[in-house]
């Protein structure tokens, strides 16, 4: 049955031809064999191997001077001074004259090699035989002789109880290893799920870290905001500004068509999480007229006048809305955390 | 005087080099070492010279690497700067970002190690891609060659990663934005994608680990095991003898070029060195992620035109083109939006990484290939080879949207959803037309071996016919224009035995009965001429 | 009385006249000014307006309406304040060419001094930020670490780290901001042109909008270093690919063609 569809026949035919080993007299397109060397000029002209010697020589000797330009330039140039040079620009002088002359160095000796190589060392071609990969019949006979004879020896096959409580010990020792990086970072918990924000939090301006107003903020104007008492000096700010970084904008209150997005607002102050909700970069491409934030990672598009809905991109959901309102102080602040994870999306998050 | 003490003469005179060699030999055995290789044969030709600036970069990336980890602090505590930069003076950064500082503008020569350093590193990707598109177009992968296929392949992705993981080192913004990808990517995995991130990154993102940690993956666990592949590599290249294209001369067991010692010494040496110079000048020259510019990384800032490295690029496309697919079900997420993407950028590799197993299957030939096929001759390879290239390419595409909008006056959404189609269609249509043009290629030259080749010489026929007259081609060329082989289809065979019992033909022998058709089957190959053809052809010109 | 009428047509009279003119409202203008400023300041507002309305009339009412209501070619004009029509007339963006995703940067039509009528009366219609003094925009002393690290809060994420610009939505661009003028600069944060949003003083003291100016011109002015050579057009990765695979790759196969290729052979000797 299988015999019918031996791989074999579908092989090309003229192997033999391929393989080139004889010349049949009447093919046409046999192989003529390895053509005649023919010279080079260098080979025969003693004048042009001197040339290529001396052109050779030269690239050496160039590839000295370069190297020694190179640490003259080390020690002559200031690190700090730039020089301008056309069509590159302002650019650090001791920067260019070091990658110019090491790389000039470099470049020379294997262009002086490659000269030699090509003009001067001999360039007839030979044919080395090549010698099948797979081992010979008996070696492959004499090799699973010995392997038999070892497994037996060994009793491998025959005392099943030490063959089995081996594969069991090898199979279980690497559990150690798993297990030693557990301590590699903590439990998720419901780390993903808070941030710094909390009822009566007042919304600091990231620019003057004063608290914000709601007067401050124009309609068409775009401004962040950080939770107070967070300061970029604390140990885990980086941590916290990655949940909690907000961004702050001011719609006519009739332009916002989702009622939830005007009810969480003041005044038309609209405060999302700055977090896009697809891988996490920091989304703030916010166009005034149209209301629409762009994601400069990926393009990502959300609707800030429609509960900052997605209307084009790889996000999945709407950034979170933070809910505010005006203190005694008449700051704005926060009326609780985001109600559900900021930033990308997870398996737990529901 | 006795032949002892003549022996002991002539040993006394053997030079310095031949004392320490038998030195070397007596421990190490370097004679028998050397006999096999030292006027080993290597074949000359240009593309067999891409494998070498993957290896001299590679070479060149652990060079400068060393030097780079010498002023590089690989700390993301935090420090306020006051270094030589001006318009970063008193900003908070952390180590890391302010040691790279220090070698861009306060360490002597250190910005043009740096800039030596990732040059090199996108050279050495784009050098490995473009060598592995050459094996494969010429077959090089087939037997017995399939292993180092695969270990080239896993150089490749190692290449990637270990990329990924130094260009985030800096801490920069840029690069700090990719680090955020990677984490939210990690967060999209179903059941354990919260507790990887945790592990990760030592707690929430961005952590204060990150950066040690890719560290000792950057500069000693993925190097390392790249060295262990490229030795393996190399060492399988020898074994093997490299491969040749079809010549006069040039046959399957045998190997025609020149030896090592001394032209390929010599040649081989030298690019080492060239390769060096060329990528030092071009860091002399251009700039290369100038990370003051950028800024230190802040988890709440971000610039536009944010993109990595080109290597992951295709990533980046397939991440800014997918839909925004999530499914909420039972309290759980299914992020299919990031975790589709993730799933298919190995899918992508994984596709060009198997194709010569299958290739292998569907043509059952189980011999030692040294020839290289021309990729006119193999047009269902070369096609699919187009195919993946143009995917490649549209998601690269999609992976610079913006900068293709700005520069080409184009919607970036227009530009999204024409990735969106051309990531099914255009591999299709490349396919159809590589083969088309493979197949018209192969009829050309069955023209040329019939006909010759066209002189340019017109001639009046006596009856006032003009004909431009075709010169013979000579045997050589006769010989290297035939030389190919040509499978014929595989068939299933009957589907009833000589006893008329009905036999199961197996699904999977289907399907390689069909895939062999597609190969080879009518119209997927034009037969070469034969001898017979060519005699009757020439025989009638003679009497003409 | 014909000799003096004679006189007083001689062709330079008219300009001795207007020199004389000019000198006497210069001089009187030295010496009285300081103490009449304001009223001073006053007529020439009021005659700016008047100047401004005419220029108005020709070049903007087609699209903004003639009380500058707006119309549904233009926006509203009412309450966008000085400082918006120097920047939209000032860059050439006003008065547009043709309707389109966004209005771009065009050759500066009007002079500076009929850009300060036409702004004048446009401030006229509703009070709106004013066009800013050189004290407040020049970037002379400012602090550019500070305006870089606000630069990457408030402006990279359309404008790019340098300020090179980049894409937003629907074949929208933030422009790049090399070669603006600071001024022009401090008026976009101020007003917030087309779809840009606006930076105003109440969340975006005037102070950091000069930190944010002396930023950009350190960073992409016309003497700023790279010191590690082209800047690739300061785009990052993309850019840096490309050079790599063209000029990077590109010279190395080109080499491992002069290396790899046979040597030229002697003719037959």
């Amino acid at each position: 049955m299988s015999s019918q569809h031996n791989p074999e026949e579908t092989l090309p035919s003229e192997q033999a031809a391929a393989r080139g080993t004889v010349a049949q007299a009447d093919d046409p397109f046999a192989d003529p064999g390895l053509p005649a060397h023919k010279p080079r000029i260098q080979d025969i002209d003693e004048r042009a191997a001197k040339r290529s010697e001396r052109v050779v020589a030269f690239l050496f000797v160039l590839s000295m001077l370069a190297t020694v330009a190179f640490i003259a330039s080390f020690v002559a140039f200031p690190v700090d001074k730039s020089v301008f040079i056309w069509p590159i620009g302002h650019i650090s002088i001791l920067h260019v004259s070091l990658g110019v002359t090491l790389g000039l160095a470099l470049f020379c000796i294997g262009a002086g090699a490659v000269h030699w190589a090509r003009t001067l060392m001999s360039d007839v071609e030979t044919a080395d035989d090549r010698h099948p990969i797979e081992a010979a019949p008996e070696v492959k006979a004499k090799v699973l002789e010995d392997f038999a004879q070892g497994a037996a020896e060994s009793g491998f096959g025959r005392r099943k109880l030490i063959r089995n409580t081996m594969f069991g010990a090898l199979a279980l020792v690497p559990l150690s290893g798993v297990v030693l990086l557990r301590d590699l970072g903590p439990l998720p918990e419901k780390k993903l799920r808070t941030t710094l924000w909390a009822k009566g939090k007042q919304l600091i301006n990231m620019n003057t870290h004063q608290p914000l107003r709601p007067e401050d903020v124009a309609v068409g104007s775009l401004t962040f905001a950080m939770p107070e008492g967070l300061s970029e000096h604390d140990e885990d700010f980086q941590k916290e500004i990655a949940k909690a970084a907000l961004m702050i904008v001011r719609i006519q209150p009739n332009e916002i068509k989702d009622p939830r997005e005007l009810d969480w607002s003041h005044q038309g102050i609209v405060a999302f999480s700055k977090i896009c909700t697809h891988v996490g970069c920091p989304i703030s491409l916010y166009e005034q007229q149209t209301h629409h934030v762009l994601c400069p990672c990926h393009q990502s598009t959300f609707d800030l006048s429609d509960g900052a809905r997605v209307i084009f991109g790889p996000a999945g959901h709407a950034l979170p809305q933070l809910r505010i309102g005006v203190n005694a102080e008449g700051n704005l602040e926060a009326l609780g955390d985001f109600e559900e994870p900021v930033g990308p999306a997870f398996w737990e998050r529901g | 005087m006795s032949t002892t003490t003549a022996t002991e003469k002539t040993k006394r005179q053997a030079p310095a080099g031949e004392r320490v060699a038998d030195w070397a030999d007596g421990r190490l055995g370097i004679y028998s070492l050397a006999k096999a290789n030292m006027r080993k044969i290597f074949p000359d030709h240009w593309s067999f010279m891409l494998g070498e600036i993957c290896l001299y970069s590679f070479i060149i990336l652990i060079l400068t690497g060393v030097y780079l980890t010498l002023f590089f602090h690989p700390s993301m505590n935090e420090v306020e700067y006051h270094g030589s930069y001006v318009p970063l003076q008193g900003v908070l950064m952390s180590e890391a970002y302010a040691s790279t500082l220090d070698i861009s503008f306060d360490v002597r020569g250190g910005l043009l190690i740096r800039q030596i350093h990732h040059w090199a590193a996108l050279i050495f990707v784009a050098a490995m891609l473009v060598h592995m598109m050459r094996v494969f177009f010429t077959g090089a992968f087939r037997k017995p060659r399939e292993v180092n296929w695969v270990f080239g392949f896993l150089l490749l992705v190692l290449g990637m990663f270990t990329g990924f993981t130094g260009y985030s080192l800096p801490d920069d913004l840029l690069s700090g934005t990719g680090v955020r990808f990677m984490q939210g990517a990690v967060l999209s995995m179903p059941v354990v994608g919260t507790y990887l991130s945790m592990f990760l990154f030592g707690g929430e993102f961005p952590g204060g680990d990150f950066v040690a940690r890719f560290y000792s993956i950057h500069i000693l666990l993925l190097p390392g095991i790249m060295l262990g592949l490229v030795v393996a590599h190399l060492i399988l290249v020898f074994y093997h003898k490299h491969t040749q294209f079809a010549g006069p001369g040039k046959t399957n067991t045998n190997v025609v070029g020149m030896p090592l010692l001394p032209v390929y010494m010599a040649k081989a040496g030298g690019f080492f060195f060239l390769v060096f110079g060329l990528i030092t000048i071009v860091a002399a020259i251009a700039s290369i992620n100038p990370i003051w510019a950028l800024g230190p990384y802040r988890p709440d800032q971000v610039s536009t035109g944010a993109q990595p490295d080109w290597y992951m690029g295709f990533s980046e496309g397939l991440i800014r083109v997918m839909p925004g697919w999530e499914i909420n079900f039972a309290g759980h997420t299914l992020v299919l939006g990031v975790f589709v993407p993730l799933m298919i950028f190995p899918l992508v590799l994984v596709a060009i990484a198997v194709y010569p197993f299958i290739e292998s299957w569907v043509t059952g030939d189980k011999r030692e290939h040294h020839l290289l096929d021309r990729p006119r001759n193999a047009p269902t390879r070369t096609a699919f080879g187009v195919a993946w290239l143009t995917w490649y390419f549209v998601l690269l595409v999609g992976g610079g949207n913006d900068l293709w909008a700005t520069h080409f006056h184009l919607s970036i959404n227009a530009i999204t959803w024409f990735v969106r189609i051309a990531f099914f269609v255009g591999p299709v249509i490349a396919f159809i037309i590589t083969k088309r043009i493979c197949l018209g290629l192969q009829r050309r030259d069955a023209e040329k071996v019939l006909h010759g080749r066209e002189s340019g010489v017109i001639k009046r026929l006596p009856h006032g016919e003009f004909v431009e007259v075709h010169a013979p081609l000579d045997q050589a060329d006769l010989h290297k224009l035939t030389a190919h082989e040509q499978y014929a289809p595989a068939e299933i065979g009957p589907e009833v035995d000589e006893n008329g019992v009905r036999r199961k033909v197996k699904r999977s022998e289907k399907l390689r009965a069909k895939l062999s058709k597609g190969y080879y089957g009518e119209g997927n190959q034009i037969p070469k001429p034969t001898a017979e053809e060519y005699k009757e052809i020439t025989s009638g010109h003679g009497h003409h | 009385m014909k000799k003096l009428s004679a006189r007083r047509r001689h062709p330079l009279a008219a300009v001795v006249v207007l020199l004389l003119a000019l000198a006497a409202t210069g001089g009187l203008y030295a010496a009285f000014a300081p103490a009449k400023q304001a009223q001073a300041d006053e007529t020439s507002q009021s005659l700016a307006i008047e100047e401004g309305k005419k220029l108005y009339t020709v070049g903007c009412a087609s699209c903004h309406g003639t009380g500058g209501q707006g119309s549904s070619d233009g926006p509203s004009l009412v309450g966008v304040g000085s400082a918006a029509v120097d920047f939209q007339v000032g860059t050439g963006r006003m008065p547009a060419q043709q309707p389109g995703a966004q209005v771009p940067k065009k050759k500066v039509i009007y002079s500076q001094k009929e850009i300060d009528q036409l702004a004048a009366y446009v401030a006229s219609l509703g009070a709106g930020p004013i066009t800013p003094t050189k004290q407040q925009y020049d970037p002379a002393g400012a602090d550019a670490a500070k305006g870089g690290e606000l630069f990457r809060t408030n402006c990279a994420q359309c404008h790019n780290f340098t300020g090179e610009g980049g894409a937003l939505t629907h074949g929208k661009s933030a422009p790049s901001l090399e070669g603006v003028d600071p001024k022009h600069i401090y008026e976009a944060m101020q007003t917030g042109p087309q779809n840009m949003p606006s930076f105003p003083d109440t969340t975006m003291p005037e102070q950091q909008k000069k930190d944010i100016i002396a930023y950009v011109k350190a960073v992409n002015g016309d003497e700023t270093e790279s010191p590690g050579g082209l800047k690739l057009g300061g785009l990052g990765p993309v850019s840096e690919g490309l050079f790599a695979w063209i000029f990077g790759l590109g010279a190395l196969i080109a080499v491992a063609v002069w290396v790899a290729a046979h040597t030229a052979k002697a003719k037959k000797s």
